[in-house]
């Protein structure tokens, strides 16, 4: 049975509002920053405040007023940490290689170029098109 | 009859945090546990081999304090605003690990770090190249993952 928000003990409260507005205000801030931020590859970096302990601190949040409010152990929101975490790298690579695959092909300069084994390996098959 | 022990924990674990414990639950999780490692074991996927399992907290322990500290540093930076130097740039890290597991658990390392992007591998030569927001020391950020996470993912999977 869960109780209503009211009767949860101050302790437990103040220590729900503390996770719960780390979590959402990373989460803002990591927003903020994939706005606000000026190259593709810093705009990155943004929105894992909010894969990290944006959804880390919501998920402590969570699990403690659960676990008090119905007075059982609340665990499984541990499991949407774990995926969150373990699959973002998968989407991650796939934007970063993305757009280092444009800006190379594009030449746009601001990305470093494959090393040289590789250069070796694009000349054989479609020659160097700024041998300088 | 289990090839993957700790799979299949896993999984069950699983089950009774998704369904509430009860003998039922506990009966349905083990049969699902036991035909999915059935399953993964059809796939045959190189098998990771875990020396010093017991490093694994340990791993856990300094990358959650890493990502907290992190997370703090870009939260900062995005505050700052228009207001800081340009310091974000390029890196290209030589690794040492080649084990698949064990990249993934670097990946996903770097990857959640904020601060720290992992781009591309290359397993010709083994070096990755990562973008990183904040990049003041190059030789001290690849001394940094090399001593604080290879080291232990090296000793772990070795």
């Amino acid at each position: 049975m869960i109780q209503p928000v009211s009767d949860l003990p101050l302790w437990a409260a103040i220590v729900v509002a503390v996770f719960l507005i780390l979590g959402s205000a990373l989460t803002l801030i990591g927003a903020i920053g994939f706005l606000r931020l000026p190259t593709f590859y810093e705009r990155l970096h943004a929105p894992t405040l909010g894969t990290s302990w944006g959804v880390g601190g919501i998920m402590l949040a969570s699990m403690i007023y659960f676990s008090v409010a119905s007075s059982r152990p609340a665990l499984h929101e541990i499991l949407i940490g774990l995926f969150v975490t373990v699959t973002t790298p998968i989407t991650f690579m796939l934007l970063a290689r993305a757009a280092l695959h444009r800006d190379r092909a594009e030449n746009n300069g601001n990305v470093p170029e494959k090393h040289q084994h590789d250069l070796k390996d694009v000349e054989v098959v479609q020659g160097n098109p700024d041998e300088k | 009859m289990l090839p993957y022990p700790i799979l299949a924990f896993c999984l069950l674990l699983m089950w009774l945090l998704l369904n509430g414990f009860s003998w039922g639950h506990l009966v349905l999780g083990t049969l699902v546990a036991i035909f999915a490692s059935w399953a993964l074991a059809s796939l045959r996927p190189d098998k990771p081999k875990l020396r010093k399992w017991w490093l694994v907290p340990k791993l856990f322990a300094v990358v959650f304090v890493d990502i907290l500290r992190s997370n703090m540093a870009v939260a900062a930076l995005i505050l700052k605003g228009k207001r800081r130097p340009h310091t974000s740039g390029f890196l290209l890290l030589p690794l040492e690990i080649r084990d698949s597991t064990a990249l993934a658990l670097m990946a996903i390392i770097l990857t959640s770090t904020p601060g720290s992007a992992w781009l591309e591998y290359d397993s010709r030569d083994g070096t990755v190249l990562l973008h990183v927001l904040d990049l003041i020391d190059e030789e001290q950020w690849i001394a940094t993952i090399k001593h604080r996470y290879e080291a232990l993912l090296l000793e772990i999977f070795a």
